[in-house]
């Protein structure tokens, strides 16, 4: 279960949140410029590196603390068993494929690195990439590597910022319900940050609804965004 | 031609380079990824002997190196000699004299790596040291050159430092720049002729090599 009570500020922005989310998926919902994203930064450790640490703030996970400013407590991103998946890809492009997967995997020796690269390759579909440069992909496969290098260590909390934004949707879904499968096998909590009612509606989750950087609905996606699906529907209607 | 001078100002880049690789990368690193109240009076000291006159910074290490100063005589009784007037005394000022041109272009070099490969780094679990050797470095290779080559050069054509510091003695402090400052002061042109065509073909030989791995690099990206 993860805990959130931030109020961060970062220029003129200012992001006050306090909820609990239980659900093993929950989907962060809002227009551009919600706060999604610094939502998302700020669970993984990162804003603090960028002066743009919670005024006040505690989120923890499982019962564990990641940031407590009360206490001065803040976990450094890679501590936090937390994985982030965002919109840009952002592999090493000196690095292939497989040793992009494999960064995150220092601890295990030679042959279960292989077996996991092989292992997280597969589930996204793009093992034929192995040994493919990290620069000389699409951007669509390199999504799929991203999402492969940020499970591949085993994270406990899973954060997708619009990860899937360069494949088209039946690639997209096919990826998502894999995905949700191997998620729930793991036990993984997710958090994916999206405007696509589509995305929200789709997943079935807990819906989290972001508006200026204030958490105004948290509940059942058909109850959250009844309004969006009744105004989609309307626009199907319409000739 | 001063072959002597010519081993000697060699020998002294190379000794400068190496030792201004080791300090300047984990240097521009501190400074690309520091933070704190800090960091420009590091980012001031490491620029300083950029503008200062080298004839000054040669004196006040004079000052600071001789036995004036407790710090000097110091030095002197743990390595059984001055550093002043000595070959080592010249790679410590020629240390602190390059140091911007080591540092500059790795920090320009750092910075221009994309800050999300960094974060997505840092939640892989990647620390400091990790960070600048399987991100920064490998991806501001060419900085890395740059600083290496302009370090070197810098090295070779340094003349205010060495003569406060080290003086002009052959195979112990006479670089290539004193002996042609020499062979002008004796009117033996000829030979200050051969030792500047040397000092200005490393010149040229350097950034050739810097501007054609630079086109090389932005072909490749194209």
């Amino acid at each position: 279960m993860l805990e959130l009570a931030l109020d961060a500020r970062r220029g003129s922005f200012h992001l006050q949140v306090e909820c609990r989310l239980a659900s093993p998926w929950t989907v962060v919902f809002g227009p551009s410029g919600a706060g999604k994203s610094t939502l998302l930064r700020l669970l993984a450790g990162l804003d603090r590196a960028r002066h743009s640490e919670p005024v006040r703030g505690r989120l923890s996970f499982d019962g564990h603390a990641l940031t407590d400013t009360d206490s001065g407590l803040w976990l450094p991103p890679g501590h936090r068993q937390t994985a982030l998946v965002t919109q840009h890809p952002a592999l090493f492009p000196h690095l292939s494929v497989a040793a992009n997967v494999a960064f995150g995997l220092r601890s295990l020796d030679r042959a279960s690195r292989a077996q996991r690269v092989d292992e997280m390759l597969t589930l996204v579909d793009a093992k034929a990439l192995t040994n493919r440069r990290s620069q000389d992909i699409s951007g669509g496969q390199a999504q799929r590597v991203a999402l492969a290098r940020a499970l591949a260590p085993g994270p406990r909390l899973l954060l997708l910022d619009e990860p899937f934004s360069a494949l088209d949707g039946v690639a997209s879904d096919a990826l998502l319900d894999r995905l949700q499968q191997w998620l729930q096998r793991n036990r993984v909590q997710t958090v994916l940050a999206t405007h696509d009612v589509s995305d929200a509606l789709t997943i079935g989750a807990e819906v989290m609804l972001l508006r200026e950087g204030r958490l105004t609905a948290l509940g059942p996606a058909a109850q959250v965004l009844a309004a969006e699906r009744e105004r989609i529907a309307q626009r199907l209607k319409t000739p | 031609m001063d072959w002597q001078a010519f081993a000697l100002s060699l020998r002294l880049a190379t000794v400068t380079t190496a030792i201004l690789l080791a300090v300047a990368v984990p240097l521009a690193a501190l400074l690309v990824l520091g933070r704190g109240r800090w960091l420009p009076a590091i980012e001031t000291l490491t620029t300083l002997p950029m503008v200062l006159p080298p004839t000054v910074l040669g004196f006040f290490l004079l000052v600071l190196l001789g036995p004036r100063t407790a710090f000097g005589r110091g030095i002197a009784a743990l390595l059984g000699h001055p550093l002043a007037f000595s070959f080592d005394g010249l790679v410590v000022g020629s240390v602190i004299y390059s140091l911007p041109f080591a540092v500059q272009p790795l920090v320009a070099g750092f910075a221009s790596v994309d800050t999300a490969l960094v974060d997505a780094a840092r939640i892989l679990g990647a620390g400091p040291v990790r960070l600048v050797l399987s991100i920064f470095v490998p991806l501001a290779r060419r900085s890395l050159l740059a600083a290496v080559v302009l370090s070197f050069l810098h090295t070779v054509g340094e003349f205010g430092v060495v003569l406060m510091l080290g003086g002009d003695i052959p195979g112990a402090t006479r670089t290539l720049s004193i002996a042609l400052y020499d062979q002008v002061e004796n009117f033996d042109y000829a030979s200050a002729d051969r030792t500047a065509a040397i000092l200005l073909g490393l010149s040229v030989l350097a950034l050739a090599v810097i501007y054609s791995t630079q086109k090389r690099g932005s072909r490749r990206r194209a």
